[in-house]
């Protein structure tokens, strides 16, 4: 059970409250795009085992989508944050590595 | 016009605690700015109470005026003052972005009352809330999750709270609430 906490509303609620919404910090592809790039963006995704970032949903709540990041290994929640960004807070980036030492995600270190 | 029937016909049931259907309210959703003076000042003249903050509701006789979220609020008063209220919205408000939309017969509300801690105890065994009166007192509201559906609950004064929800699951929400509030139900946590 993870215990996430909205950066749209304070609230510190279980995940039932909460719906995920798949992996963050996607950058679409559309029309035009080369073929590789739309299928990357539409099928490649990261499973990693330990840090990953998600876009969750206050949808029993709020209803404001927002950011977290996560350990899909211990289900430690390492902290959310906004929609409206296209990558993780800095302060954040630095718990996650002082966390787990030498992990990486994507474009992420 | 057909006469107005509010979702469960004004059904009670007393048990732990009393849960009844509130008589038919007036409601307006409205999103917009709340940071916005104009907007901030439309609403609260309406409401006759003052802004209110973060998860809070600010109670008025009659109605209220909840924050539901960071870009919304709703406006509970009388149902016949409805249509002046939008009216006002809309030539205040004109040229700003902003929505006003009436939900009083889109919405169900209930009123639990009795003892504060079997009220609160009813609450919690629905609700992934912490009910505990240093957590959640009077003025504090809380969107969640019932059961099984989305519902928002707010807490008048101790040993009264009221619930609001989607008039299509409000059946539901009875039964659910009057379930958990059935006597021989004491779990003695609060």
């Amino acid at each position: 059970m993870l215990l996430l906490e909205c950066p749209c509303c304070g609230v510190t609620a279980e995940e039932t409250e909460f719906h995920g919404g798949g992996e963050a910090h996607l950058k679409r592809f559309g029309p035009g795009s080369a073929d590789e790039e739309f299928e990357s963006y539409l099928f490649h995704r990261e499973n990693p085992r330990g840090v990953h970032f998600e876009r969750w949903r206050h949808v029993n709540g709020c209803g404001k989508w927002f950011h977290a990041a996560r350990c899909t290994q211990t289900l430690e929640v390492f902290g959310t944050y906004p929609a409206q960004t296209t990558r993780p807070p800095e302060d954040l980036l630095a718990k996650i590595r002082d966390k787990r030492p030498g992990w990486s995600w994507r474009d992420f270190a | 016009m057909s006469d107005h029937r509010t979702p469960l016909g004004g059904a009670s049931r007393d048990g732990r605690v009393r849960v009844e259907e509130m008589p038919r309210r007036g409601m307006i959703t409205l999103r917009g700015d709340l940071s916005d003076a104009t907007f901030a000042g439309t609403v609260t003249a309406l409401s006759g109470t003052g802004m209110p903050g973060q998860r809070k509701v600010e109670l008025a006789d009659g109605g209220l005026l909840a924050w539901m979220s960071p870009d919304e609020l709703l406006l509970v008063m009388p149902p016949e003052d409805v249509a002046g209220a939008l009216d006002r919205i809309a030539s205040d408000l004109s040229g700003q972005h902003h929505l006003a939309a009436e939900v009083t017969d889109a919405r169900a509300v209930l009123r639990l009352s009795g003892e504060d801690a079997a009220v609160r105890e009813t609450l919690g065994k629905l609700m992934p809330v912490d009910f505990a009166p240093g957590a959640f007192g009077p003025g504090d509201i809380r969107r969640t999750r019932l059961a099984q559906v989305p519902a928002a609950v707010w807490c008048v004064a101790p040993g009264d709270f009221g619930v609001i929800c989607f008039r299509s699951v409000a059946e539901y929400v009875y039964a659910a609430l009057t379930n958990a509030a059935a006597e021989g139900g004491a779990v003695g946590h609060y």
